[in-house]
């Protein structure tokens, strides 16, 4: 079984670095020294704060970009060019596959998220002159950014095992867009009445978390992430990321093939 | 030991806007292949071959029935070590070379590192591939992918190998090839299962045939069997043109050429015929019996007739 897994998660990894997918992160980079400079033209206090704002986040969209857009293909492809056909075929569970697509993406996405990290540091050193060990607590907002990357994934999976590419990616990305307002919602639930509650309150469980998992604003200012918040949310992506990815193999497993 | 069993399987396809108009694509099916058998399932596109095939590789579920593949149930994930399996018009990876994409369904199939070597090896050399070992596949030919698709099919060395339409696309040299590569499964004991319509392939390979239209099974037996089950014909040449006119209605084709002409007839109508030939005072030259063809046994079955179970 782990052979197996090992196999269509390397497999995946494989085809993302040939179909050169990890080069968004050159992107990345050329996009934070093309904008470094402009930084300091607003003001030299600014500086360290815009970059790491501008930095995490498009680390964070380069990232879900990637895992919407080579999520929604991971199953319709092999479906549609029939190479899952070769892969069934053999003592290969359905379950396999899906998890080994999923880790198989989750490992892209953090090697890519890995560059994107040097990148950035290289960034920042570049433009700061040094490294102090507040730019260490970065660290903790990253690791949350690549929380999401298995969250997203998961979802996307999900989709994509029941619909067409064009859908998932619809219905991934405003999952995304609604869970990063997830903490607004909360507070609207919380403001509700009646059904109304009940109902906002239900979507607040079901859409993921994803404001929880955005520190940015808080590590630019050098406030510590807190040990227990880690925990948390380590915790909920993957109880969330594994509820949605056993989600994707129910549907699958009962999926007549085309 | 039966190397397929196959016990009533059934599907139907939900069609329509609320997808519940069932449309039946195989009706009960009942076959058996025995081990080391090279059986052929003929019918034209849409008959229900490939069907067939999903089903018995879980791609996707039967409506009804069931089969068994060495004994054990075909859903069984154990039992899919022994069986290899090309789809029609295959396409692999094409980011991978022909070494990384055998090594990979290797490994899916559970075969050792030590021994992937050996067999992708061995498999690139049987097939032709050993200078392309290393190219990536979107380099390849059609008839190169085709024996990458067999040797991908039996990289693990299984007991049977499933094989839908492996000669369709391909050119007289590429479907030499396969065919080549199909008889040498067959001598090292394999039990090869592979759907065509291309009759003279299944005619040069197969111990046994089925023959499919619209989901239902027409007939099967051995080839030789089944072509002497075909309607009794014999050609007649004679010398008198004129007395065409006067035997149409009892050729099923004829032409003539200068005074001479020429007639097939159905076995009971023949006496009938040379009675008619000497009564116009025609003068004749041979009668020959026409040997019944695989063709001409597919064409009579494919047409729309009362099925018969086998």
């Amino acid at each position: 079984m782990i052979s197996r897994l090992s196999a269509i998660a390397f497999n995946t990894f494989r085809e993302a670095v040939r179909d050169r997918v990890l080069y968004n992160f050159v992107l990345f980079v050329l996009l934070l020294v093309a904008t470094a400079p402009l930084f300091g033209q607003i003001s030299i206090g600014l500086e360290r704060l815009i970059l790491i704002n501008v930095g995490l986040s498009a680390m964070s969209l380069f990232g879900i970009v990637i895992a919407i857009f080579v999520g929604i293909g991971l199953v319709s492809k092999e479906i549609d060019k029939k190479t899952l056909y070769t892969i069934l075929s053999r003592p290969v569970r359905r379950w396999e596959f899906i998890a080994g697509k999923y880790l198989g993406l989750v490992m892209t996405l953090a090697v890519n998220a890995t560059f994107m990290t040097a990148g950035f540091y290289l960034t920042l050193l570049v433009t700061a002159h040094q490294l102090t060990r507040a730019d260490a607590g970065l660290l903790a907002a990253i690791y949350f950014i690549i929380l999401q990357f298995f969250i997203i994934t998961a979802l996307t999976l999900l989709f994509s095992s029941f619909s067409t590419p064009i859908f998932s990616a619809i219905f991934s990305f405003a999952l995304f867009v609604i869970g990063t307002f997830a903490e607004d919602l909360r507070n609207f639930a919380a403001m509700s009445d009646g059904a109304g509650k009940w109902l906002v309150t239900g979507v607040v469980y079901l859409v993921p978390n994803f404001s929880a998992l955005n520190v940015i604003s808080q590590v630019s200012h050098d406030v510590p992430v807190s040990g227990s918040l880690i925990l948390y949310n380590t915790l909920y992506a993957v109880l969330y990321s594994a509820a949605a990815t056993a989600a994707a193999v129910l549907i699958f497993e009962r999926r007549n093939l085309k | 030991m039966n190397a397929i069993e196959i016990l009533g399987l059934t599907k139907s396809y939900l069609t329509g806007f609320l997808r519940n108009k069932p449309k039946p694509a195989l009706q009960p099916l009942h076959l058996t292949i025995q081990e080391g058998e090279t059986f052929g399932f003929l019918g034209p596109n849409g008959a229900g071959k490939t069907t067939t095939l999903k089903l018995l590789m879980g791609i996707v579920f039967p409506t009804s029935g069931s089969a068994r593949i060495l004994g054990h149930h075909f859903h069984d994930p154990g039992i899919k070590k022994q069986i290899g399996f090309l789809p029609e018009q295959p396409y692999f990876y094409d980011y991978l070379s022909a070494s990384e994409l055998l090594d990979y369904y290797a490994q899916l199939s559970g075969v050792p590192k030590d021994e992937r070597r050996k067999r992708i090896a061995l498999l690139l050399e049987r097939t032709g591939l050993a200078d392309a070992g290393k190219k990536q596949l979107r380099k390849f030919s059609k008839g190169m992918l085709q024996r990458v698709g067999i040797a991908q099919a039996i990289i693990h060395d299984p007991k049977i190998v499933f094989l839908d339409e492996p000669m369709s696309g391909l050119d007289p040299i590429g479907r030499r090839e396969i065919r080549e590569l199909i008889l040498s499964l067959k001598k090292d004991g394999k039990t090869v299962f592979f759907s065509t319509h291309i009759l003279s392939d299944a005619e040069a390979l197969c111990d046994r045939v089925a023959v499919i239209h619209k989901g239902v099974l027409r007939g099967i037996g051995v080839v030789e069997d089944l072509k002497s089950q075909t309607e009794d014909k014999s050609e007649v040449v004679w010398q008198g043109a004129h007395a065409l006119a006067a035997v149409a209605s009892l050729l099923s084709e004829s032409n003539v050429a200068g005074e001479v002409a020429r007639g097939v007839v159905r076995g009971q109508d023949l006496d009938l015929l040379l009675e008619k030939l000497r009564r116009e005072q025609t003068r004749l030259i041979s009668v020959t019996p026409l040997h019944g063809t695989l063709e001409d046994y597919f064409v009579a079955h494919t047409t729309d007739q009362e099925a018969v179970q086998g």
